[in-house]
């Protein structure tokens, strides 16, 4: 039983739980799955500035500081007491690639050759934490959600608002990783 | 008066997100909890099956593997599946309370923030709920990434007014 804890778990597991999510919180209390609101919400709550699109209660959305609040305690939970430490196996010719710009360590979940604090005054440290953060921050806004709001609880309610977002979202990190992030990459 | 504030309220929460939930009980503050053990759950499940891996997201969108599509493809089945169940047999939340469904309203933001978001996601591997697992599992250099996601999102409301919906 602890050994299939510890093994890493198979798509079709994780894929149900993570589906199973969506019902659980509708259940526990007319919840709608979704995390990227959490970044508005902190928002709202230190710096509203002012600005309209951040006046409002965030409180009343608090559930889901405490979600991702469980989020973090999960992360820690799995790396410290379920065994995740073995590098993990990926596609060669990803492996190959990714050893053209030194990136050789595979272990953890973070390549820590790209993302380290001391890395963030680097040109290519600087454009993968501070931009790659920004243009997640700012996109998942402007498309009203991210993976959990719009490809998993959107598409599970069936709106097709919800699948445009998707298929933008995919288009966009196709783009990203195969035509602009190796330029990135070999800074 | 009071009533028109708080739809007013309401209506700006509204504005660009999937989840807004109102409910006319008021639980005490730690009724979240329930929330936060959800949410161990769900991370326990990003690190385990290796979902916050800035790799298998890389694999992703090269192609290389079926992993990711098959986390999305079967969750969303799986979600769909509940959703309709829901909905079929009007079940009520443990409070007893409905359970509400609001259409989503198109609008261009979905095509050209979705196309934004997913630039961004495939340099950092990660979308907002992985970013959070990464956080915990103790990568402390993501502490940057998550407070410049938090400034994008404080920029786009500065600026949504001049940006074409």
């Amino acid at each position: 039983m602890i050994e299939t804890i510890t093994q890493p778990w198979p798509w079709y597991t994780a894929g149900i739980i993570i589906g199973l999510i969506v019902p659980t919180l509708l259940i526990l209390g007319n919840k709608h799955f979704g995390i990227s609101a959490n970044l508005r919400h902190m928002c709202a709550a230190c710096f509203p500035s002012n600005i309209p699109f951040f006046k409002y209660d965030w409180k009343k959305e608090s559930w889901n500081l405490f979600f991702i609040g469980g989020i973090f305690i999960g992360g820690f939970i799995a790396a410290h007491f379920l065994g995740s430490d073995a590098p993990i196996v990926i596609h060669p010719a990803l492996q190959k690639e990714l050893a053209t710009y030194g990136i050789t360590d595979l272990s953890g979940m973070v390549p820590t050759q790209l993302f380290a604090l001391h890395d963030v005054f680097t040109l290519r440290g600087f454009i993968m934490m501070v931009g790659g953060g920004f243009l997640v921050g700012f996109g998942t806004r402007y498309a009203g959600g991210c993976t959990s709001g719009h490809a998993i609880m959107g598409l599970s309610d069936l709106q097709w608002p919800s699948l445009v977002a998707t298929i933008c979202f995919m288009i966009g990190g196709f783009v990203m990783a195969n035509l602009i992030l190796p330029f990135i990459l070999s800074l | 008066m009071k009533t028109q504030k708080e739809e007013t309220d309401f209506e700006v929460r509204s504005l660009d997100t999937m989840c807004v939930n109102e409910s006319n009980l008021s639980h005490p503050w730690w009724y979240n909890f329930k929330y936060l053990a959800v949410g161990i759950v769900f991370g326990i499940v990003f690190v385990k099956a290796e979902i916050i891996s800035w790799f298998r997201i890389q694999e992703m969108f090269r192609l290389q593997s079926f992993h990711m599509y098959g986390v999305i493809g079967t969750a969303v089945v799986v979600g769909a599946i509940s959703v309709f169940l829901i909905k079929k047999f009007n079940v009520k939340t443990i409070h007893g309370e409905e359970i509400t469904f609001t259409n989503k309203k198109f609008n261009k933001g979905q095509i050209y923030g979705g196309l934004i978001f997913g630039l961004g996601w495939a340099i950092t591997g990660a979308c907002p709920g992985p970013l959070f697992a990464q956080l915990g599992t103790g990568v402390l250099a993501i502490s940057v990434v998550i407070l410049s996601s938090i400034a994008g999102t404080w920029v786009y409301g500065k600026f949504r007014d001049l940006l074409p919906h």
